[in-house]
């Protein structure tokens, strides 16, 4: 089935090799979307809500929007299925947690899906390495439009798009873009990132948005304003303002470790080869840990002993709901540990 | 120049406060920070108040009560605005307009102050509405365009807003 072949390698968005991918993982761009004549989620009764599925689905997939793509009904999906695809960033943890009749369309190449019954009727998203905003836009423009050629949605003339919550309400739109900044965290500089993403209206969350720390190298950065400002204009600011000065203090940093603490910024690096290469056990976490380091060594030209499609791979199949997928059967902590050891000692060819 | 605090005569003013009537008449009040919190005025007087004081602060200027506040209720979903507070889910598309009054100043602090969408319009909606977007966007264009002094782009802008208003 679809899911088994999906856990077996990254799809195309997640190889982290468009622009900028040295500091930009990944962009993404959701928009919420519900459908006229219908309560929002929190007042459906169940009847209401297979009804919309049911709606819904009719409409997003191939033969409406083009490609091809594939729809999962989640209380069909196996709880471990379910993580693979929050892994996967193909649906959210709220979907996998919510009750009830929801699903998910899923574009073969991963690069976009479409949830349904999540907390709005339609979350509609589109994903890309690298920073690749336009593009992002361009493309789920154009499926939006698909959709409302043959759906209404519910449109206020003075609050456009209407959503559950009054703080998606406008356009709906949320514009995230993934960032790993290794050197700012070695610096403690950190912070201010922070700070000024703040003062910009901006949150800035861990690697999984909306509930997750922004804890280890990764940051993923989003847009908090949605009404008031164009679709395009929210854009450009991350294209031309945010996402550059973020990437050019994270090169800052980098180029001072390199002018005068290269010694630890080596040691560092070397000291999380050794690690990964060695281990027997070894937790997700720790590996997340020892792999920014790796990507941040390999993209400032201090190691080639390891390529870094093998470290952007290891980042997604380390994970624990793949590492059990990979190894074809249910595993305890403890087991993954050593599973994932062993997996990452393979890439590294030792055995 | 410390002024004394109107109310103690003692500790300086440091809490200014300047109130317009709906009449136009303008008041001055000059108070320390202790005589200002025994007043109600200073900030942190709505810090830590029951719900229903908290929405009469955020509503402050319009007609509408906390009283009023808490009997909203949408007709068509039956959320009231005291479950959407607690939830801070709307029940259906309806409660934008059925609480109107006490959702406004909430949206428009969540959204940078905007109080209205210029983005994408449904394209069933046709061009009218667009429209009405290009115009809300090239006005605030133009105010900007005015403040930067930029006035050859403002020109251009004006004439763009003419030509759409008269299309």
């Amino acid at each position: 089935m679809m899911i088994e072949k999906l856990s077996q390698k990254p799809g195309p968005w997640l190889q982290a090799a468009g622009p900028k991918s040295d500091i930009v993982i990944s962009s993404r761009i959701r928009l919420a979307r519900n459908v006229a004549g219908y309560p929002f989620l929190s007042k459906v009764t169940d009847e209401q809500r297979s009804q919309l599925a049911a709606l819904i689905r009719s409409h997003v997939g191939s033969e409406a929007i083009g490609g091809r793509w594939s729809y999962l009904d989640l209380d069909d999906v196996g709880e471990l299925d379910r993580q693979v695809l929050v892994e996967r960033h193909l649906i959210s943890r709220q979907l996998t947690e919510a009750t009830g009749t929801r699903g998910v369309s899923i574009a073969a190449d991963e690069s976009a899906s479409i949830m349904v019954n999540e907390e709005n009727h339609l979350r509609i998203q589109v994903l890309r390495s690298g920073l690749q905003l336009d593009e992002i836009w361009e493309e789920i423009n154009r499926i939006d439009d698909r959709i409302e050629d043959r759906l209404d949605y519910a449109f206020h003339p003075r609050y456009g798009y209407l959503t559950a919550c009054p703080t998606n309400v406008g356009t709906g739109i949320r514009v995230s873009v993934m960032l790993h900044l290794p050197a700012l965290k070695l610096t403690g500089e950190i912070e201010k990132v922070f700070r000024a993403a703040k003062d910009m209206h901006l949150a800035v969350r861990g690697l999984f948005g909306e509930g997750t720390e922004a804890t280890g190298d990764f940051f993923q950065v989003s847009n908090q304003v949605t009404l008031g400002r164009t679709e395009e204009e929210i854009i450009d600011d991350f294209k031309n303002q945010v996402i550059p000065s973020i990437v050019n203090f994270e090169h800052r940093a980098r180029q001072c470790l390199t002018k005068e603490r290269v010694l630890a910024l080596d040691d560092r690096i070397w000291r999380s080869y050794g690690v990964l290469k060695h281990a027997r056990t070894i937790s997700s976490e720790e590996t997340m840990a020892h792999l920014s380091h790796l990507r941040m060594g390999i993209n400032m030209g201090r190691m080639k002993e390891i390529d870094i499609a093998t470290v952007n791979e290891l980042f997604l199949i380390i994970q624990p709901a793949h590492i059990q997928k990979l190894n074809g059967s249910r595993l305890t902590g403890p087991q993954r540990s050593i599973a994932r050891a062993e997996l990452i000692r393979s890439r590294f060819g030792n055995k | 120049m410390d002024l004394a605090c109107q109310i103690c005569e003692k500790a300086p003013a440091t809490v200014h406060l300047t109130e317009i009537s709906p009449d136009g008449e303008r008041s001055e009040q000059h108070l320390c920070e202790q005589c200002a919190q025994m007043q109600d005025v200073t900030p942190h007087a709505t810090a830590h108040v029951p719900l229903n004081q908290m929405l009469t602060a955020l509503v402050g200027g319009s007609k509408i009560t906390a009283r009023q506040i808490a009997d909203l209720a949408c007709p068509q979903c039956k959320l009231t605005f005291v479950e959407f507070r607690n939830s801070g889910l709307l029940g259906c598309p309806n409660d934008y307009d059925a609480f109107e009054k006490a959702l406004a100043p909430l949206i428009e602090r969540a959204h940078e102050g905007s109080s209205h969408h210029i983005g994408k319009v449904p394209r069933r909606l046709g061009t009218p509405r667009a429209v009405e977007n290009d115009l809300i966007r090239l006005r605030r264009e133009l105010d900007r365009a005015v403040d930067d002094e930029r006035y050859e782009h403002a020109a251009k802008l004006r004439d763009n807003i003419r030509t759409l208003e008269t299309s």
